[in-house]
């Protein structure tokens, strides 16, 4: 589960990590009213205003209603004209950028809309780094890295000077060690002041991922401060979605806006449904196998409008809200139905499909293969539905068919 | 021969839920030996199966069984009362880690894991734990280790599979199923199938198969079913090319998959550019694994690569 910049530095913040000052704002007035108190409080009287979207890329990102508009932008009015002149470039800024739509490399050509600004006080930055923890599948085990390269995507880093990234591996019992931390911190070049507090931003930091089951943390650009302060300049964190049964209060930062809303539909049945941009709407047991559905299907002419994986435990109301889900797509020119039971029982998907098909029709052409536990009893239940369905005997034969009943 | 389950295989039950029991029912109905179950709460009672035999099973047996199962409150007490050696876990995600722990810590050999949904973190302890400890883990979010008539620990549909000589490895159950379903259909046959499981933090990989499968002297090809994320399968691939003297063939699901988008399984993710499957096809391929098209076409695949060799 992503969330967004402020609430990832509201968490950073609680497990003593240096973020700097800001203020989340939803409307014009609230981004105006932001400005004073974090002039005052921080006695810097640069201001920085944020769009907050679930994409990276969004300082070099342009609106759409304003192509000269980046997605970030540092206030400098304050500088000579006082706080209400920063206060007027504030209301200037947010009266554009809320309500347009963000394109970043990130977000597809279509871009996200900016429903919410952070308003931050402005950073002295001395020098500029970058952070991050992530899981290494060959260790089984978190990693953080860093690099002097600060404001770089690191793919680019890792690509062309790889000997710029530094790494350490986390144990999971004992946590980052002192002088992993340490290590970290020297070779990042930081010394005196700068060390001792870039140590404390190490351990924090290895800390907070592993309390809070984060599955990636990436700090980019991790500042200096001209004031010998490491402080995260940006801060990006996702969560495993297994583990938010004990993270109660991370699971209420989701942001369903930022999500296709028949994603969250289908999240709702615990269906595993991703949109895609093809006519052939899939339903399958298994990620894997609907993944080689969507394969087969390209793989012999057509396209999938998506993934769908009904999981093992899915019950008949599930099956049904899924089906209702592929069906309400308009894009939807053929509906192939594939399943292989292994948990999942066939006649558990078959009264499903029919159950759906009773309730709201089928106005595209049906296609099913089933096989696997239950299959004789799946089978019987379409059989005797009366439904006008084409039975397939098996995957490639499946595609074939709902490929050419849908052209 | 086959490898990690057969006749032998004394199974106990971790997690007797709905599906725990009713996959436990089937394993009995396929002639699987199940010696005893763990619930804390439940211990001193008994579990009772009975039904119709799965007669794609263990052959030679009545029409109908009936199997009382003692129910222990640990797995040292289960396996101290029942000399059981393997083990298959369906406790509930948020105490899953620790049911596997519990078996590490008992020291039963196997312990196979299905369910789905562990959280990551757990996972990683879970391995930290293990390290320099007997157990093998297979899984966790798996369908199991079957070894056609004689042993069925997990989820799979039974009759699909058949004795035969190509040992069977996937990170997906369904297309595990397929899979064998093609080998069974082909006459190839299955030595033994093992679902590896699609999480990013698992316990037996890829190679460990490969190596156990390779060293099987019933097992005369291997067909490997691997999928988008992480770098398992380029490993397999290089073992593959300086160990293997088998015939394997593959099959890769998500060659279609977009970018950043998890496709259903935890690990299955192509991140930061890494993890496609033409770089896992390429590799593969590289090493000499005859690698499937479309999943329908992993029975052809095995075939040809028998050929080859």
């Amino acid at each position: 589960m992503k969330i967004h910049e402020y609430q990832a530095k509201e968490l950073l913040k609680e497990h003593g990590i240096s973020v700097p000052l800001g203020k989340l704002a939803s409307s014009v007035e609230e981004a105006v009213a932001a400005v004073r108190p974090l002039i005052e409080a921080s006695g810097n009287k640069v201001v920085v205003v944020k769009s907050q979207i679930h994409a990276g890329g969004r300082g070099k990102g342009r609106f759409k209603e304003y192509p000269n508009l980046g997605g970030v932008n540092v206030v400098l009015d304050g500088l000579k004209g006082g706080i209400e002149a920063a206060e007027a470039k504030v209301k200037e800024l947010a009266q554009q950028m809320l309500g347009s739509t963000l394109v970043t490399i990130q977000t597809g050509p279509d871009g996200k809309q900016v429903n919410k600004l952070y308003i931050e006080q402005g950073v002295d930055i001395d020098r500029e780094l970058y952070l991050s923890i992530v899981l290494d599948r060959g260790q089984s085990r978190n990693i953080i890295m860093a690099s002097t390269e600060g404001g770089t995507e690191i793919e680019i880093v890792a690509e062309e000077t790889p000997e710029k990234i530094l790494w350490e591996t986390i144990d999971p019992a004992i946590g980052l060690a002192n002088f992993q931390a340490s290590r970290l911190a020297l070779g990042l070049g930081l010394t005196g002041d700068a060390k001792k507090s870039g140590v404390n931003f190490l351990l924090a930091l290895a800390k907070a991922a592993q309390d809070l089951d984060a599955d990636l943390v990436e700090i980019n650009p991790l500042v200096v401060t001209k004031q010998g302060k490491v402080m995260a300049l940006d801060g990006k964190m996702s969560f495993d979605d297994n583990s938010l049964f004990r993270h109660k209060d991370i699971a209420t930062m989701r942001d369903l806006s930022e999500e296709d809303p028949a994603e969250v539909k289908a999240d709702e049945y615990g269906l595993n449904f991703i949109k895609l941009d093809g006519t052939i709407g899939c339903l399958v047991n298994g990620a894997g196998l609907a993944m080689a559905t969507m394969d087969t299907i390209k793989h012999v002419g057509g396209e999938p409008a998506n993934f769908l994986d009904v999981g093992g435990g899915a019950t008949t109301e599930n099956v049904t809200a899924a089906f209702k889900i592929i069906t309400e797509d308009p894009s939807v020119r053929g509906i192939f139905v594939n399943i292989f039971g292994g948990i999942m029982q066939c006649d558990v998907i078959a009264t499903g499909v029919v159950e759906a098909v009773k309730e709201v029709g089928l106005k595209v052409p049906l296609v099913v293969r089933l096989e696997g536990t239950n299959v004789k009893a799946g089978r019987k239940i379409i059989d005797e539905s009366g439904l006008k369905v084409v039975s397939a005997i098996d995957m490639k034969d499946g595609a074939q068919k709902i490929v050419e009943l849908a052209k | 021969m086959s490898v990690l389950v057969n006749k032998d295989t004394k199974l106990i039950i971790q997690g007797l839920g709905r599906f725990g029991h009713f996959h436990a029912d089937k394993s009995i109905a396929y002639g699987t030996n199940i010696v005893a179950a763990v619930h804390p709460s439940k211990a001193g009672q008994i579990a009772t199966f009975e039904g119709e035999t799965d007669h794609s099973g263990v052959a030679n047996r009545a029409d109908r069984y009936k199997e009382e199962v003692p129910i222990f409150a640990t797995v040292r007490d289960a396996i101290k009362a029942t000399a059981a050696n393997a083990t298959v876990i369906f406790v509930p995600p948020p105490f899953a880690a620790d049911a596997i722990m519990e078996a590490v810590e008992a020291e039963i050999p196997l312990i196979i894991t299905i369910t789905e949904g562990i959280p990551i973190m757990d996972m990683v302890k879970v391995k930290s734990y293990m390290e320099g400890k007997q157990s093998r883990l297979v899984g966790p979010n798996c369908p199991g280790v079957i070894t056609p008539h004689e042993c069925r620990i997990g989820i799979m549909p039974g009759y699909i599979h058949q004795a035969g000589k190509i040992g069977v490895v996937s990170r997906s159950g369904t297309l595990t199923y397929e899979a064998v379903f093609q080998l069974t259909n082909n006459g190839l046959g299955q030595t033994t199938a093992i679902g590896i499981g699609g999480d990013p933090v698992n316990g037996t990989n890829f190679i460990d198969c490969l190596k156990m499968f390779n060293e099987d002297p019933e097992t005369k090809g291997v067909i490997m079913i691997g999928e988008i994320g992480g770098t398992a399968e380029e490993e397999a691939a290089d073992w593959i090319k300086a160990n293997m003297t088998k015939p394997v063939a593959a099959f890769i699901a998500g060659t279609t998959a977009p970018k950043g988008k998890r496709m259903g399984h935890a690990g299955a993710i192509i991140s930061g550019g890494k993890g496609t499957a033409a770089d896992k096809i390429a590799a593969l391929e590289s090493a000499g694994v005859v690698v499937a098209q479309t999943p329908s076409d992993m029975g052809d695949a095995m075939l040809e690569a028998m050929k080859k060799a």
